[in-house]
């Protein structure tokens, strides 16, 4: 495989940011607003759903390769009813292991030796990784912040039109979207969305838009699926999360949403990587996705109610970062939260290490202030990282008490 | 929308799929894919119930590499097998069942050009991983010792002058199945210490596919190759807690060898999975606990599964016999193959004599008889498949399909009384 040429920068990449930040995280000492899972509990019913799974003689041995038959057509219903249009559970979807195994299986269908796929900024940081391990070339283009804007919102972060045209060439095989983004927390518009899906048709290229966060949009936002746009049903893969949806990123279940011409090859990648995903966790998943078909457009549906819990949080977690002299980007969706540390003024120019601002201050932090957070130069390429060093991330799917632990030791620093 | 490249139409055609629908289409009984129509055992039920009902932790992300209670246990239970002391941390990984360990081992270890040679038959997914890898598959066949009476899986060997004329300055490794999917074979010391010579001598690794380690029947001993000489360093070990538990559903499995080739593996499964899921590991990690415990008692599950698979083994291998088929006695595994090259049957298809017998008779069987089974032909490489078509697998892990297997082959037998030769 000729990604091995640079097996060094994937590894590089990947262990950085959360083998060493895990690490680092993991003394109980520290309170870790850091890598992005849930302290807060899973519904009960999703977790009772997997016991009574488990009970089944059947449900504990292998199921359909490309997903469960309960589970796809679960699937099918909630999305048919979210796009608006039929979704064949066994021809348009793959359930895979996790958002990123739908990634994955994605990079290596479609994306060939010598394609170019262009990544949007801050991204994800395994984008990277799977583009060269397919063989291709990443293309960078950062959003950007709109100047002299007082209250920041992740909303005040755009892709400038002509920028983003310039990154498309004969080459171009995909451009990849995350909305909500991770780690803004930017919602793209409709009209930003278009933007990209014009140059799409335009290029002939195709779309992989990780939704994962697709549930967690706050008041006045709306995500839209680029899928659905005019001309893009043909040309995109759109991945989820079971783990992000139900707040249980350890059972490890995603999906892709495609038209049957490139879905077919995600799953030929399946069969011959790991061929089926866990039975018990995919029947689970199918129960709590009808339970909450039933109550979508109701208060107690899942998909809004914990949107709507962990809104109260991110406006917490404002407020103290606020209080703490520090500017945090109001997120549209997602739970993560930026905030620029310029204003603190802390200067680390004595720490020699070759690592940028915000990597040296993350460590810092954990170490002197005993808070975890992650540098979001992680999730930029070489050219951008001057633009992104004063900003760190904070993940907000905390419980209270963490929440209060961080605001603790803010309001101590904000003192001394 | 851009053309994609023949490479991805790899392995388009899986025969899983194909029977698999067609079994499901004439409501077959299906003794054709490989898992148990039982449950796992209680107490590892009990520990996936009890890791779910647990902390918050349970149902969120685990260490990437391997759950540390799992990685822990495997590395407390396997070191007392292997004789070398494993590291939990630098010498394990687990993965989302065998398949993927498969997966990781290949990406990781085999470059573009490097040749693997593949003992047949094999499990099917190997050559496209090779193939996916950049690889070259070479195969090698085992073959059965002419003249013997009691066929046994035991009676088909390598040679090792065959084995030795495959090595070339290319080739990077030799994969092998013990307990042997589909035939049944378990590997004796002097067979893998002629692999393991042969390894040490061209400086080769070797890919051991293990999973069905603790089924092994007949007093049949299974040995690990990595246990031997100068193989540990050089040996990746793949094991499967599907088959050691029952559970194929949980897809958890790992791979055990040196750091220095676990590393690699790390870095593939760190850049396409990341993540195996919590409380499956859990439960697992309790059950090789109560293993350690129970090693060699027989109380052990894995004293207590074969002995239970005996039976159903010998049953079936009875009633293959009164009709007039010569089944091969498994040593190990999940499964048995039959020669039924005397079976004369109108197969009532012309429209595919280009497809091996044993393909187009396991369609009849399912059509005509709903039996299914899986033809043996899916295991060779095409040049080899046309030396092998008079072979179909037949799955025995099953508890509850007995009796209506036997019922279903009287009637087959009944059937092929009345039959014209074709």
């Amino acid at each position: 495989m000729s990604w091995k040429n640079v097996e060094y920068a994937v590894k590089l990449i990947v262990q950085v940011i959360m083998v060493a930040f895990t690490s680092l995280a993991a003394d109980p000492s520290v309170v870790n607003l850091g890598q992005g899972f849930p302290d807060i509990p899973p519904p009960s019913y999703i977790k009772e759903g997997l016991a009574k799974a488990a009970s089944e003689d059947r449900m504990n041995q292998y199921t359909r390769g490309f997903g469960h038959p309960s589970l796809v057509k679960a699937l099918s219903q909630v999305y048919g009813k979210v796009y608006g249009r039929q979704i064949d559970p066994f021809k348009e979807i793959l359930v895979t292991v996790g958002g990123y195994g739908s990634l994955f299986s994605t990079m290596q269908a479609l994306v060939e030796e010598g394609d170019e796929v262009i990544i949007i900024e801050p991204f994800f940081d395994c984008y990277v990784p799977m583009v060269r391990m397919a063989g291709a070339k990443p293309v960078f283009i950062p959003l950007r912040l709109k100047p002299g804007k007082k209250t920041i919102t992740s909303a005040d972060w755009f892709l400038d039109p002509d920028e983003l045209s310039s990154k498309f060439n004969s080459k171009t095989k995909a451009i990849i979207i995350n909305t909500p983004n991770n780690p803004i927390g930017k919602i793209f518009t409709r009209d930003e969305l278009q933007m990209i899906a014009d140059l799409c048709i335009k290029h002939d290229t195709l779309c992989f838009s990780d939704e994962v966060y697709e549930w967690l949009v706050y008041k006045g936002h709306q995500h839209i699926k680029i899928a659905t746009l005019p001309g893009m049903w043909d040309r995109t893969i759109t991945i989820s999360s079971a783990g992000k949806t139900f707040s249980v990123t350890g059972w490890k279940l995603g999906w892709s949403i495609g038209p049957e011409h490139l879905t077919k090859h995600l799953q030929t990648v399946m069969q011959n990587t790991l061929y089926t995903c866990a039975t018990p966790l995919q029947e689970a998943v199918a129960q709590g996705l009808v339970l909450n078909y039933e109550l979508m457009g109701q208060p107690e549906c899942y998909f809004t109610s914990l949107a709507e819990e962990l809104e109260v949080k991110r406006d917490r977690l404002a407020t103290i970062l606020q209080e703490a002299g520090m500017t945090p980007v109001i997120p549209e969706g997602g739970y993560f939260m930026l905030v620029d540390v310029t204003s603190l003024n802390l200067d680390l120019s004595h720490i020699t290490d070759d690592e940028a601002y915000d990597y040296k201050f993350v460590k810092w932090m954990i170490k002197e202030k005993k808070l975890a957070a992650i540098p979001v130069t992680a999730f930029v390429g070489d050219e951008s990282k001057k633009q992104f060093e004063k900003y760190i991330r904070f993940c907000f799917i905390k419980q209270d008490s963490t929440l209060e632990a961080a605001g603790n030791i803010l309001k101590n620093w904000a003192k001394s | 929308i851009p053309k994609l490249s023949i490479k991805k139409q790899l392995d388009t055609m899986s025969y899983w799929v194909e029977f698999t629908q067609l079994a499901a289409d004439y409501k077959a009984v299906n003794l054709g894919q490989g898992f148990p129509d039982f449950s796992p055992p209680q107490f590892i039920q009990d520990a996936f119930c009890k890791a779910i009902s647990g902390g918050p932790q349970m149902h969120q992300y685990t260490r990437g590499f391997g759950h540390p209670p799992l990685v822990k246990n495997l590395a407390k239970f396997f070191s007392r097998i292997v004789g070398h002391d494993i590291d939990p941390l630098e010498d394990i990984l687990v993965t989302v069942g065998a398949y993927q360990a498969l997966f990781c081992a290949f990406q990781a270890l085999v470059d573009e050009g490097d040749e693997v040679i593949i003992v047949e038959p094999f499990f099917d997914c190997y050559q496209p991983m090779v193939v996916m890898a950049g690889g070259k598959a070479v195969y090698v066949p085992l073959r059965p010792v002419k003249g013997s009476t009691v066929l046994s899986s035991g009676d088909w060997i390598l040679s090792a002058e065959e084995l030795a004329s495959k090595i070339t300055s290319r080739t990077k490794a030799i994969v092998i199945n013990t307990p042997n999917n589909p035939l049944g074979k378990v590997y004796k010391t002097e067979e893998l210490q002629m692999i393991a010579d042969l390894c040490i001598r061209h400086n080769l690794l070797c890919i051991s596919d293990e999973v069905y380690e603790w089924l092994t029947y007949d007093g049949a001993k299974h040995v690990k190759i990595a246990s031997l000489p100068g193989m540990w360093e050089r040996t990746v070990t793949i094991g499967s807690a599907g088959k050691t538990f029952s559970a194929t559903g949980w897809k958890v499995g790992w791979v055990i060898s040196s750091g220095h080739l676990i590393k690699h593996m790390k870095t593939i499964h760190q850049n396409s999975i990341y993540h195996c899921a919590t409380a499956a590991q859990e439960a697992v990690a309790h059950g090789f606990e109560r293993e350690y415990e129970m090693f060699g008692n027989p109380e052990s599950y894995f004293k207590q599964l074969p002995a239970m698979l005996h039976h159903k083994r010998k049953k079936l291998a009875l009633c293959l016999q009164s009709m007039g088929l010569q089944p091969i006695m498994p040593e190990g595994g999940y499964f048995m193959i039959t020669d039924i090259s005397s079976v004369k049957v109108n197969l009532n298809d012309q429209s595919n004599t280009d497809e091996p017998f044993d393909f187009r008779f396991v369609k009849w069987l399912i059509k005509e008889k709903g039996l299914a089974t899986i033809p043996v032909s899916a295991f060779y490489s095409p040049e080899h498949r046309k030396e092998f078509d008079k072979y179909i697998r037949f799955c025995f892990v099953k508890v509850h399909s007995t009796l209506s297997v036997k019922d279903s082959l009287l009637q087959l037998l009944w059937k092929m009384g009345q039959r014209v030769t074709d």
